[in-house]
Parts: C-alpha cells; structure tokens; sequence
C-alpha cells in the first residue's frame, strides 16, 4: 500500500495533460479540476490515516534503493500538508469557477493550476534534495504563467519582480545543493542527516546551510527577504492569490522546518539567535507594512507576511511544543486567511473596487458577508476560542520555556497590531457608512454568487471547528513535531536501518 | 584545473551579480541566466573532477581502475541546465510581454507605475 504515495503526484499531473488534450473545452477542464482536487482530498486524508496506523510511509521510484533512487516520505507533517492541499485546491476550483474569466480559462487556466498543485505535492512528500530543487521549478513555472496570466499591465510589473527573486532563490538552492553533494556525496535527505553527523560542521556545511536558508527563505518571504510578495501578489486574480498566500510560501516554510530539523539541527541551533531575530522582524514589519495600507489586497499581503514570523518563530525554538504550535498555526493560517482573501473576491465582485475608502456601509446589505470576514480576521489576530488562539498560545509557551522573553513580546504586540489593521478594515469595509459618490453594488447571479461563497464558508467552517475542538487536531501536530524532533523514526523508515 | 575553473565560476557569479543590479530587466534576466551557468560549473566542480574515466561499468562487472568519474553530478546538471532553458525561455517571453505592455525595459518606471495605481484606483 505504500505506493498509494504516488498518487498525490499522478492525480494532478494525469489532470494536467488531460486538461491540455481538452484545450479550449472549458467545461471538461473545469469537471476535470474539481475531479482531481476532489481525489487529491480522499488520498491526503487516507495517507495521513495510514500514517497514524503504520508510522511513516516511505516508496522508492522505480525500486532504486533508498540513498541512490528517488524517495517519497510521508510522516505525519508532510501528509497534514497533503490533506490541506487538496481542501484548498478543491475550494480555489469551485472558487474559480465564478471568478476566473473566459480569457483566463482559455489559455490553459485549470491545467495550470492542476501542475501547481503536483509542484507542491511533490515538495511535501519527496525525500530527496535535488528531486526537490525539481518541484520547486514545476511549482514556480506554473506560478510565473499564473501570475501573468491576463496580461494586464500590473500584473505584468508584478510577475517581473516575482520571476526575478525567485530565479534568485533557485540560483542559491541549486548552489546549496551542489556544494552539500560535493561534501557528503548524497542527497537523499535521511541519509544526509546521518553523513553529516559524521563529519564536522566547519568550512562548507555552515555556508550550505545558510545559503539554503536564504534559499528558502526567499520562497517563504521571511525578513530581509520579503519585498517582492507585496510587490506582486495584489496582480492576479484572487482565486491565484489565495493559493499563493495558502501553499506556495507555505511550501518554503514546510521545507525550512524539514530540511533544518532532519539534516542541519545543529546549525539550527547554532543559528538560533539569527533565526528567531528573522522571526520577530518578519511579524513586526509585515504588521506595519499592513497598517499602512489603503487598499485591501495589499494590506492581506502584508499579513501574509506577518504571520510566516510566527511559523518560522516555531523553527527557531526548535521544542516539539514550538514546532507543533507552528504546524498548527500553519493549517490555521491556510484555513483563515483564505477565508479572507476569498471574501475579499467577493466583496470586489460586489463594489468593484477594494480601496479601503471607496468601500463601506455593506453589512447592512450582507450581514453573512461581514461575518464572514470579522471570524477569520479575529482568527488570525489569536482571539480565544477561534484557531488563531492555540497555535499562538503553544508558540508564546514554548518561547516563555525558551525563556525568549523579547520575542515573546513582539509576537504578543504583533498580535495586537494585527488586531488593529484588520478590524480597521472590517470597520471601512462593513461599519462605516458608505461614501456618497460610490457606485450601486453590483448583483451577482446566484450560481455565481453560490461558487464563491460555499467554497469561503467551508474553508471558515474548518477554522471555526480548529478553534472550538483544538485537541484532535493540536495531538495530530504534536504527532508530527514528535516525528520532527527525533528523526530517528524518519531515516528508519527511508533507510531501513537504524543509526 | 579546480582552481581555473574556481577562478571562471567566480567571475560568472561576479558577471551575473552586476548585471542584476543593472535597472534594464534584459541584462536582470541575462545575470540571471549567468547565474544558473555558474551553479551548474559549481556542482560540476565540487563534484570531483577526474578526467578520461568514463563512469561506465564493464560488461564483467569489475572496475579496472579508479576513481572513474562521478555520473550523479553530471545528471544533475544535465536537470538543472533543461530546467534553466525553459524557465529562461518564459522570462525571455515575459520581458517581452512586459516591454509591450509598459513600453520600457527600465525597473524603475514600473516601481512609479505601480505606485500611482495603487494610491489613485
């Protein structure tokens, strides 16, 4: 059964060309993406299952034993990952259904979309660093095309800065990579881990380390390296956005905490002071970026931003507590901030427009509406009982254990800020009265209308139930930064023996 | 020969880091190009250079002498230079779209551009 690992990478990529042999037959691509999301949703679901009943999974392409062929892992963090992916892709599809148009779909919008999500598949399951450099260009090939999808002049500036610092990142990763192997002759990463246990950790390996982390980083938009994320993700359409925000810089965060937990823990906690400093400048700076903003895709970004600051806080603690306090944040974020960028979409839809100013004066029109963006907005400044909350409440433990008092106090006034901007915005948007010159509010057809909305209420829906029943969920994470912590169990399950 | 070629990636890291720092997105993609050639002779390099030892196995099985040369590298960078020439390939597309749309190919006036719609829209 361990070939079931496969199938998170034949579900979408089959899609994808099924997807371009239908070229121009809109309906079929669209069957067709809401078939695989749908599949890739079952899969993540039985595979994490699996997980908890067997231990980690590990398959080899092709049956090349393990350090010489190309290997699929799935412990317990990879496969949460998965199941999220498919959730979200099957609500960015319906989403899009509604809110990309025909132009877009036209030009291969679906197929797109189908190898972003076999790019991220593969970044979550593969257990081998070169074979990961390679999904890693699958995700940003499809992504570039995505983002400049259109054509429209903004988008256009904003796909230029985004190809350029990621070509940069993959410039650095390749780099990385390539020196690692001059060093270990290896790249299978279970039997890095163990090589570089053997030798010492002067000259190369920091320097490996470090570019990979920048590599990294960049992808993830962690401080110094952020600026080219609100430079670009308020182009395309929301639909692409929300799954940008969700997995892509996700991804960058999932493979910091992989590859610096399993192979370089030692560096990790060698550069703990810069990690954690990283950590504390991203929320800080990704909150203010965000109040000063007017417009409210921008400001969404921004936030993006704020919140890889708590994730990468859990990297730099490097206790099971803090790692599964990020994991947990991570699944809160994707949940709530996508809530947020999809009712976001609608909200355009509706006013046409996403100016702070220009809106205001629709809850008394869609109460559903502005519910439907305060819950994920107090979710994601850590209101209790909402999901935000417990990962927030893990990661300031796990800090106060640490005794990181600084950093504690910048996660908690970030917090705050946090607060500050997206109530602000719900207040402009919803509370105030609406300006006297604004446009009527547009109708939308109800199947439309229909399309974007179930897809919000179910990603909200998720969210709320993190926060009210936390502990299913939080044991899972715990489960998974356990299998993080003491990789023993990981390299067992690639290498077949024990150290 | 380790040194010469030390001495060649250098100056293509070198060559790659000044043209991106040039405001014209033709040479940014040009450094960039330059950049990816001296990460593929880089992991060439690092990955022991031996020369006229094939890393072929004879058909008995048994390796006459050694060291032959290392195969995993050279698949490496025959992947990494294939993913380069089409990511390439888009980003060329794309200054070319970008040019056509913004109908400049200097950085900055797009930084203007953008700041304008985001303040008047």
């Amino acid at each position: 059964m361990k070939n079931i690992l496969f199938l998170p990478l034949i579900i979408p990529l089959a899609t994808a060309v099924l997807g371009l042999l239908a070229w121009n037959r809109r309906t079929v691509q669209r069957w067709l993406g809401i078939g695989s999301t749908t599949l890739l949703t079952v899969v993540g679901s039985s595979i994490l299952l699996q997980v908890q009943q067997q231990g980690i999974l590990s398959a080899q392409a092709g049956n090349w034993p393990a350090p010489f062929g190309i290997t699929l892992v799935a412990d317990t963090f990879s496969a949460l990952m998965l199941l999220a992916t498919g959730l979200l892709g099957l609500c960015v599809t319906v989403y899009s259904l509604a809110d990309a148009d025909a132009e877009q779909e036209s030009r291969g919008y679906h197929p797109l979309l189908q190898v972003l999500l076999l790019g991220i598949c593969g970044s979550f399951l593969t257990g081998d660093l070169f074979n990961l450099y390679v999904w890693f260009e699958v995700m940003l090939i499809a992504s570039f095309v995505l983002l400049a999808l259109g054509g429209k002049r903004e988008q256009m500036e904003g796909a230029i800065k985004y190809v350029a610092l990621n070509l940069i990142a993959s410039a650095f990763l390749l780099a990385g990579i390539g020196l690692l192997y001059g060093v270990t002759g290896t790249l299978n990463m279970a039997h890095l881990a163990i090589r570089l246990q053997e030798i010492p950790h002067t000259g190369t390996v920091p320097v490996v380390a470090a570019l990979l982390f920048c590599a990294f980083s960049i992808k993830a938009a962690v401080f110094p390296f952020y600026f080219w994320l609100p430079a670009s993700y308020h182009t395309p359409p929301i639909a692409v956005i929300t799954i940008f925000s969700a997995l892509l810089s996700k991804v960058g965060i999932y493979v910091l905490i992989r590859v610096f937990t399993l192979i370089f823990p030692q560096e990790t906690i060698a550069g703990q002071p810069l990690i954690l400093g990283a950590a504390g400048l991203t929320m800080l700076f990704g909150a203010l970026g965000a109040i000063a903003q007017p417009e409210l895709r921008r400001l969404l970004s921004f936030c993006v931003i704020s919140q890889i600051g708590y994730l990468l806080m859990g990297l730099g603690l490097m206790t099971p507590l803090a790692l599964a306090g990020s994991i947990f944040f991570m699944l809160h974020i994707m949940a709530a901030k996508s809530t947020l960028f999809l009712t976001t979409g609608l909200i355009a839809r509706m006013t046409g427009t996403t100016v702070l100013k220009e809106l205001g004066g629709l809850y008394r029109r869609y109460p559903l509406l502005a519910v439907l963006f305060l819950m994920p907005a107090l979710s994601v400044a850590g209101i209790p009982p909402l999901s935000g909350f417990w990962g927030k409440l893990a990661l300031v433990q796990a800090g106060l254990q640490g005794k990181q008092y600084l950093l504690v106090a910048v996660a908690l006034g970030v917090s705050v800020l946090t607060l500050y901007y997206l109530v602000t915005a719900w207040v402009e948007i919803f509370w105030k009265n609406r300006p006297a010159d604004a446009a009527e509010l547009r109708r939308l057809v109800p199947v439309r209308r229909n399309q974007m909305l179930i897809p919000a209420l179910l990603l909200a829906l998720v969210s709320l139930l993190a926060g009210l029943l936390p502990e299913p969920l939080f044991r899972l994470c715990r489960t998974a930064a356990e299998q993080l912590v003491h990789n023993d169990a990981y390299i067992k399950a690639v290498l077949g023996v024990m150290r | 020969m380790e040194s010469m070629l030390a001495v060649v990636i250098g100056g293509l890291y070198a060559a790659g880091m000044y043209l991106m720092v040039r405001r014209s997105i033709v040479k940014m993609i040009f450094g960039l190009a330059l950049l990816g050639n001296a990460a593929n002779l880089l992991i060439f390099t690092v990955g022991r250079l031996t020369r006229g030892r094939p890393p072929h196995v004879p058909a008995d099985g048994v390796l006459s002498s050694l060291p032959v040369a290392d195969p995993v590298p050279q698949a490496l960078i025959l992947t990494a230079i294939v993913i380069g020439f089409g990511v390439q390939a888009f980003a060329l597309v794309l200054i070319k779209r970008v040019y056509q749309t913004v109908g400049s190919d200097d950085q900055d006036e797009m930084t203007t551009e953008n700041k304008e719609q985001g303040e008047s829209s």
